[in-house]
């Protein structure tokens, strides 16, 4: 069962950061005629995949990624894409306030009811944690009763200790095809992940499986702030 | 890029010698490689748009290559470069690839700045 939203504001450093666990939620959203907005801070400039023989360079792969992330926002039927400018791997060394204000501007003009994002220090790249400490920041700030509802996504080895198990699970599978298209999109970076997994896909493997159909997100708790 | 041929890489390095040039420079492991593999100990260093001259460069050692840039005060280097090209804004780009193609090291040399 997935809420229905007034509008939905996705923030993430990296093109390809949404593919993986949101772009079955961002579709579905999509298809309830649910206006989504999708924040990406960088174009992943800092990338490390550029094949053998080599297909793109250092200064190749910021309009590579470009077009994928564009791809990728056809893919899940997403109208409005905003790309922020920031350079990958730089996200933490930028004013905090500065940080702060770039989210909070964001959420000024588009009013979300609710915010998607990563969980602060348990998202394992340093740009997600800073992505998410801004969000988290600027959301605090508004009055309780004005807040968006955040869902936030974490990865690091030990997010179950701290966090337990996620509150929100969608079913997203009758988005599947979106989500792989999604996936498929940002092929410099996931042309290796997606030929094992679209095997793992046809052998009906269920942990394959379980990450096509389900998306699984923290809601982010007052009462449990991270700082 | 191409895998290195030594003579030719060593031409556009004498090509940019003694004229001020943007450096970008870095190593890297990946963000996530003390994630996949616990306990690694993850170090690289980044420099970008930083402008030097040097007096003598070197293409130094057999494939993965050396490249050292003398400066009238100090050094740059990297270490395992395997690629390089020379793009259309004439900017020389070397890298180090690992087998499966992902880069550990960059050395790029360009007489206008690199976008940001
Ligand atoms: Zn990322």
């Amino acid at each position: 069962m997935i809420k229905q939203e007034r509008h939905v504001l996705v923030i993430f450093p990296h093109p390809d950061d949404e593919a993986f666990g949101v772009s079955g939620t961002i579709s579905t959203y999509r298809e309830m005629g649910i206006p989504v907005t999708y924040a990406c801070l960088t174009l992943g400039e800092m990338g490390r995949n550029f094949g053998n023989p080599p297909f793109a360079n250092r200064e190749t792969l910021p309009q590579i990624r470009k077009k994928e992330l564009l791809k990728a926002a056809e893919a899940m039927g997403l109208d409005d894409l905003r790309m922020m400018g920031l350079r990958d791997k730089t996200v933490e060394f930028e004013d905090d306030e500065k940080m702060v204000k770039l989210v909070a501007d964001l959420i000024d003009e588009t009013q979300p009811s609710l915010v998607i994002s990563f969980y602060p220090n348990l998202s394992v790249h340093p740009d997600h944690d800073a992505t998410a400490r801004a969000v988290v920041r600027a959301i605090r700030r508004m009055p309780e009763s004005e807040r968006p509802t955040l869902y936030t996504i974490a990865f690091a080895h030990n997010t179950k200790e701290v966090l337990g198990d996620p509150d929100i699970i969608h079913h997203v599978e009758g988005a599947a095809k979106k989500k792989l298209a999604t996936m498929n999109a940002h092929a410099s970076q996931t042309v290796w992940m997606m030929q094992d997994m679209e095997k793992r896909l046809a052998e009906q493997d269920p942990e394959a499986l379980k990450w096509l159909h389900y998306e699984r997100f923290y809601t982010y708790r007052w009462d449990q702030d991270f700082e | 890029m191409e895998l290195v041929q030594p003579a030719h890489l060593q031409e556009l390095i004498d090509s940019f010698a003694n004229k001020d040039v943007y450096i970008h420079l870095e190593t890297t492991n990946g963000s996530y490689a003390s994630h996949f593999k616990e306990g690694f100990f993850n170090a690289g260093a980044f420099i970008r748009n930083v402008v030097v001259k040097y007096e003598l460069g070197k293409v130094a050692g057999e494939s993965p290559h050396r490249i050292g840039l003398k400066l009238p005060y100090g050094w740059v280097y990297a270490q395992g470069i395997t690629h390089y090209t020379l793009d259309e804004h004439g900017r020389l780009l070397m890298a180090g690839l690992d087998p499966d193609g992902k880069l550990a090291v960059s050395l790029e040399i360009s007489e206008t700045p690199f976008t940001y």
